[in-house]
């Protein structure tokens, strides 16, 4: 509480009522300029002032009021020193490892297919979502963790809620995880499909990876950096080369597959990935993608920064009536459920009570890389969203837009999204596509390849060249590629693990990790999981992101409530209930999110249940809907969809029970008059530091 | 001047960029393992880097989407 007690100083006041200003300024352009486009860096200007207002007042005032971080306490890391896994470190350290462990693939997918409905509404979510929500879960996560010796999420949920609802909210930890690799694999797969120039260079990553493998493990053994050069330079090469395996006539048809080819190599390859030894394949991989993506960050943050692009996206489309192409549903609560991960994750409470707090070495340190770790994600999720609001609208719908509406021609697509409002010509979407060096960008959903072409335009702008922008656009789809990859890998030898834990209550051996049945047969489960999911994905009639994507963020909102919810029955718990609202009132927000979204997702015209019912009164009166070509696919189709009605119907079932479990151990925190939080004795910093 | 500043920023980027990567610090596991537990025997790097690689992806944690 010491610092709190301090004075502003009158210049830092004037400092502060500076940036309010501009910042207020910046977004009031954004927000009421009409009519004609404006410029992105009125959005970045914007973010960035709100992004510090926010660290400065509101994080700190979780941090000293809701919190209540002590400085002088001692933290996990000192406590139980291993030297390994608890080790206090440097702050921008712990810092860079936290930013590295939370960005991911969303951020960058979600606001794209937000900007559907106009840059406006997303910005306004990822920017105030962020302060008010998303950073709040990870830094108050974070703060709780560290309080109890790093423990996990699924143990603080135990501890504080009971064991039931702490089972209860693991089982949705797992069904999240296999629809996230489900949906990422198919931003990979509708990345590619048929691209050989995008699929050779994936496939690239493979031997490069095994090289980097073999290298690391025999004969420069822990030389992580300079094994990750080499390996940058060969995917450039191979970036570079693809395009010459595009061209030749002999080459291109063996990189050329459809969706559904494509989704049956995802799958051998996850668990082929999976059950090879880590050091060969994944671990390599996974530098490299660390490195990759914190390097393309970088690199669009400059672009931006230095095209300072116009946003050719309207404020505001006529799509937030929610008959939008690239996902359906009104601005209410569609919205929020798409942007997912740019505005609030639930996977970060994973990660806050993970690896972080067992390396911040006070905590006072916890609301930079908590609070700020989030904020940069925000930033990243803003950047996205920038990029696709540059492009030509008629060009964005094109790619975003599922073929079931507007054809599989240039000339169909072209008088369609004109029809919109949005006047683009047959010309245009092929130049564009050739620009790319790409044969086709119509129905390309998944924002990996709308960002990838934002970027390539953003770049191409700054270094000019006739080759470039296919270059660049391919460097793009790879580097997507290259850490969902590495996500889908990481992802299904965890889930093989928690699989075997499961199936070892009831067959003992199947625990032992080291056994090859358990192994294999744990892999294929988990990669059946997830690859039914996938290949639904791939054979869906509106092209898979649009009908999974929004289970997706459902889920992931779904598992932020949860966080959320724990946050505010321990703040209950530690008696300071006049604070309740500050993760209170977000996770109520995110309840009646999800529990909308559900809902509409079960009933009404936009669920699987009328998806459902359509294909199943078609197939009994004997017609065929695209794009299913026998009865057969019909069934698969119905059958697919009754299967993510089920899953939506589980989602808001487990939502609703935390829900009523939390309740519970407020009400009863509530009534005692002391604390009753599970919190670890206060242990001076002072006396245990040497 | 410039030469210690450039090493500790030198320094700082390899250790963030090793532990993203679930790599740890060798010296300080060193320093820790001489001063609280001088009965066990000190890894080589190369030993320390396996088994830090094998226990990164024991399947706590996972990976974000």
């Amino acid at each position: 509480m010491h610092t709190a007690a301090i004075k502003p100083s009158p210049a830092a006041r004037i400092l502060w009522i500076a940036i309010a200003i501009i910042g207020a300024w910046c977004l009031g352009v954004v927000a009421l300029h009409r009519g004609e486009p404006i410029n992105a860096i009125w959005v970045v200007a914007a973010s960035i002032a709100i992004f510090v207002i926010g660290y400065r007042f509101y994080g700190k005032f979780i941090e000293h009021q809701v919190l209540q971080m002590d400085p002088s306490r001692a933290p996990p890391s000192v406590l139980r020193n291993d030297g390994l896994d608890y080790v206090p470190t440097d702050k921008w350290v712990v810092f860079g490892h936290h930013f590295a462990a939370i960005a991911g693939a969303g951020p960058l997918v979600g606001p794209v297919l937000a900007a559907q409905m106009g840059y406006l509404p997303g910005t306004l979510w990822i920017l105030f979502g962020v302060v008010f929500a998303g950073a709040v879960q990870d830094f108050m996560i974070l703060g709780l963790s560290l309080r109890r010796d790093g423990r996990s999420l699924g143990h603080m949920l135990r501890e504080e809620l009971g064991p039931v609802p702490g089972v209860i909210a693991m089982f949705g930890v797992l069904v999240l995880m296999m629809i996230v690799l489900a949906v990422l694999a198919l931003v990979v797969v509708k990345a590619l499909t048929h691209s050989p120039w995008g699929t050779f260079t994936v496939a690239c990553t493979i031997p490069i990876a095994l090289l980097m493998g073999v290298y690391l493990r025999w004969f420069r053994p822990g030389r992580i950096l300079e094994v990750s050069l080499i390996g940058l330079v060969l995917l450039l090469a191979s970036i570079w080369y693809g395009a010459s395996v595009a061209a030749s006539p002999t080459l291109a048809p063996i990189f050329d597959f459809d969706a559904k080819a494509l989704a049956w190599l995802l799958i051998a390859y996850g668990f082929c990935a999976s059950v090879l030894p880590v050091w060969l394949l994944l671990a390599p991989r996974d530098y490299l993608s660390t490195f990759l993506k914190i390097g393309t960050i970088a690199l669009l943050a400059l672009a931006i920064f230095l095209a300072a692009p116009t946003l050719q996206m309207p404020a505001v489309t006529k799509f937030i009536d929610g008959t939008g192409p690239v996902f359906q549903g009104n601005l209410f609560p569609f919205l929020f459920i798409t942007i997912a991960c740019g505005a609030v994750s639930g996977w970060h409470s994973i990660i806050a009570s993970g690896t972080t707090p067992k390396l911040i070495a006070s905590e006072g340190q916890a609301r930079l890389i908590g609070y700020g770790g989030m904020l940069m994600e925000a930033f990243v999720a803003i950047m996205a969203l920038i990029a696709a609001a540059s492009l030509h609208p008629g060009v964005y719908f094109a790619m975003n837009a599922p073929s079931a509406l507007i054809g599989t021609t240039v000339e169909q697509a072209a008088s369609t999204i004109s029809q919109w409002g949005f006047v683009v010509t047959p010309d245009e979407l092929l130049q564009t596509a050739k620009n790319i060096g790409e044969h086709s960008i119509l129905s390309r959903a998944g924002g990996a390849p709308t960002l990838a072409v934002g970027m390539a335009q953003l770049l191409h702008n700054l270094i000019p060249g006739t080759q470039m922008m296919a270059f660049w656009y391919h460097y793009a789809i790879l580097f997507e590629a290259l850490f969902i990859l590495t996500t889908v890998d990481a992802g299904t030898r965890v889930g093989r693990f928690m699989i075997q834990e499961i199936v070892g209550l009831m067959y003992k051996p199947l625990q032992a990790t080291e056994s090859w049945t358990g192994n294999l047969l744990a892999t294929a489960i988990c990669v059946g999981l997830w690859g039914y999911f996938l290949y639904q994905g791939a054979v869906d009639p509106l092209g898979g992101i649009n009908t999974l994507w929004p289970l997706f963020g459902i889920a992931n909102q779904m598992l932020a409530a949860i966080a959320l919810m724990l946050a505010t029955v321990v703040t209950v718990k530690l008696k300071r209930e006049r604070y309740v609202w500050v993760p209170g009132i977000p996770a109520i927000w995110l309840i009646i999110c999800t529990v909308t979204a559900g809902c509409e997702k079960l009933v009404g015209p936009i669920s699987f249940t009328a998806a459902a019912q359509k294909y199943a009164s078609s197939l009994q009166s004997g017609q065929l809907l695209a794009p299913a070509k026998s009865a057969e696919e019909m069934q698969r189709i119905i059958t697919n969809n009754y299967v993510d009605m089920a899953l939506t119907g589980i989602f808001v079932l487990l939502i609703v029970t935390m829900f009523a479990f939390s309740l519970r151990a407020l009400v009863q925190a509530w009534r005692i008059n002391h604390p009753t939080a599970h919190e670890e004795p206060y242990v001076a910093l002072a006396s245990v530091a040497n | 001047m410039m030469k210690t500043r450039w090493q500790a920023f030198r320094k700082w980027a390899v250790q963030t960029a090793r532990l993203c990567c679930g790599v740890p610090d060798y010296d300080v596991y060193v320093r820790h393992l001489r001063e609280h537990h001088p009965e066990r025997k000190v890894p080589t790097y190369p030993e320390f880097f396996r088994e830090r690689q094998i226990a990164r992806y024991k399947g706590t944690g996972g990976r974000c989407c």
